[in-house]
């Protein structure tokens, strides 16, 4: 699905990575690790377009990522650290929007979307309301809307209480082993039902010393 | 045709977004309206009460004060959206992007430039301005604005990443601004003076469809800059 040929990136005369391969194909959790600073999450952006600066080459279903774009996008789902909840507004008008402005996903079934994170009656109520672990519930709620083939998280279970965790553990084991393909950091103890793979920023970086 | 249909909605969706956030951040629509409400309501009080002197600066008081009113209402415009994270999400959008952009600045005009607009014959006539220029006024003024709006959404998605962003943006856009003023300060005088401004206006009209048709281009890729 996705494949990385040879990425680089640098920040501040400070290399993150180089010499970077991998694939991610349909049915893999990939998890990336690294200490804090290590470019977890430049890495997750420079796949999603929000940073260009790197160099190496992205390819999407075997194509130049930037010739098909717009089939990527329609395709992939990121959520990055900021949860992307407008706090004024409440998690049923933060979700049609998503919904909408992607083109993805039902607004009838945002009701149960929220249901499944636990929100059940926080349709209604501004999100500034809501505690920090509620908001990423919100955020997370996408997931049930969205009809991407990729999900690519950054830290995801930030802020989410036990049972949370457990709950988008098996959400996530469930997409991956409906073919879906999964990309995430995160320093918590992944317990998948799946095959974990792992790409070590800092590997990469000290194999590059050594 | 079910990808136009989709285009339809998520431009219909942002739209009704940003409408949605005026209404529950009133004070991101009022406070440029009240500024443009006391600054030109100074300038009889300065000016002393001469009327000819007041009817003869009227069209430039106007103008200015209505073009700082709209730079000043230019920091809500992706402020919070760049602080959320939705920006992102904007950007990731598999939507043109150049389409929900400009829906996004629409909204914000309607919101931000309208009631000053309306709110403009009644400054009008506060500074004696005669009753022939305040059809140009208004027509200019519709005319003007949105590519007021449209040249300063390119400064603010070039600034959202800076915490303090006031002066630059200032600094960015405002050499921008003279044109527009210029226009439409001229439209007003002409009416005033009984003179032909036909041609005035077709200028600013030419140029609002070039800023329609090029400053979201500008936007998104300023956009992308400031995210990265």
């Amino acid at each position: 699905m996705l494949e990385a040929r040879n990425l680089f990136c640098e920040r501040d005369d400070r290399v993150l990575f180089q010499h970077l391969d991998f694939t991610v194909s349909a049915g893999q959790v990939v998890q990336i690790q690294g200490s804090n600073g290590s470019g977890k999450t430049t890495l997750l952006r420079i796949i999603c377009g929000l940073n260009g600066d790197y160099d190496g080459e992205l390819l999407w279903q075997g194509q130049n990522l930037d010739r098909v774009r717009s089939d990527f996008l329609a395709k992939v789902f990121y959520l990055g650290h900021a949860p992307a909840i407008n706090k004024t507004l409440s998690p049923l008008e933060n979700l049609r929007w998503f919904c909408a402005s992607r083109g993805q996903g039902d607004p009838a079934d945002i009701p149960a979307a929220l249901a499944s994170m636990g929100l059940k009656g926080y349709d209604d109520i501004p999100c500034y309301m809501l505690s920090a672990g509620q908001q990423r519930r919100v955020s997370l709620a996408r997931l049930k809307l969205t009809s991407a083939k990729l999900w690519i998280l950054d830290e995801p279970f930030t802020a989410l209480d036990r049972k949370g965790v457990s709950h988008l553990e098996t959400l996530l084991s469930d997409f991956v082993t409906e073919g879906g393909s999964l990309m995430l950091t995160t320093h918590h103890h992944l317990q998948m039902h799946c095959p974990v793979d792992s790409i070590d920023l800092d590997a990469v970086k000290q194999g590059r010393a050594a | 045709m079910r990808q136009s249909m989709s285009l339809g909605q998520a431009i219909g969706a942002t739209i009704r977004r940003e409408l949605l956030l005026a209404v529950r951040n009133p004070g991101d629509v009022i406070n440029p309206l009240i500024f443009f409400v006391i600054a030109v309501t100074l300038f009889p009080l300065g000016g002393g009460v001469d009327d000819e002197y007041l009817s003869s600066i009227a069209p430039g008081v106007i103008w200015v004060t209505a073009l700082l009113a709209v730079m000043l209402s230019m920091d809500s415009l992706f402020r919070a959206d760049y602080e959320d994270g939705s920006l992102e999400q904007l950007l990731m959008s598999p939507q043109p992007l150049f389409f929900l952009v400009l829906g996004k600045v629409f909204s914000h005009w309607l919101v931000a430039c309208l009631p000053i607009i309306l709110l403009a014959p009644v400054m009008a006539l506060m500074l004696k301005l005669p009753v022939a220029g305040i059809g140009a006024l208004l027509v200019s003024l519709c005319l003007g604005t949105p590519i007021l709006t449209l040249i300063g959404a390119i400064g603010m998605a070039l600034t959202v990443g800076l915490s303090r962003s006031g002066l630059l943006l200032a600094v960015l856009i405002l050499p921008l601004y003279v044109p527009v003023l210029v226009f439409g300060t001229g439209v007003v005088d002409a009416a005033i003076n009984n003179v032909a401004y036909s041609g005035l206006l077709a200028l600013l009209g030419a140029m609002l469809a070039l800023a329609v048709s090029l400053s979201p281009l500008a936007i998104v890729a300023a956009l992308r800059i400031s995210v990265n």
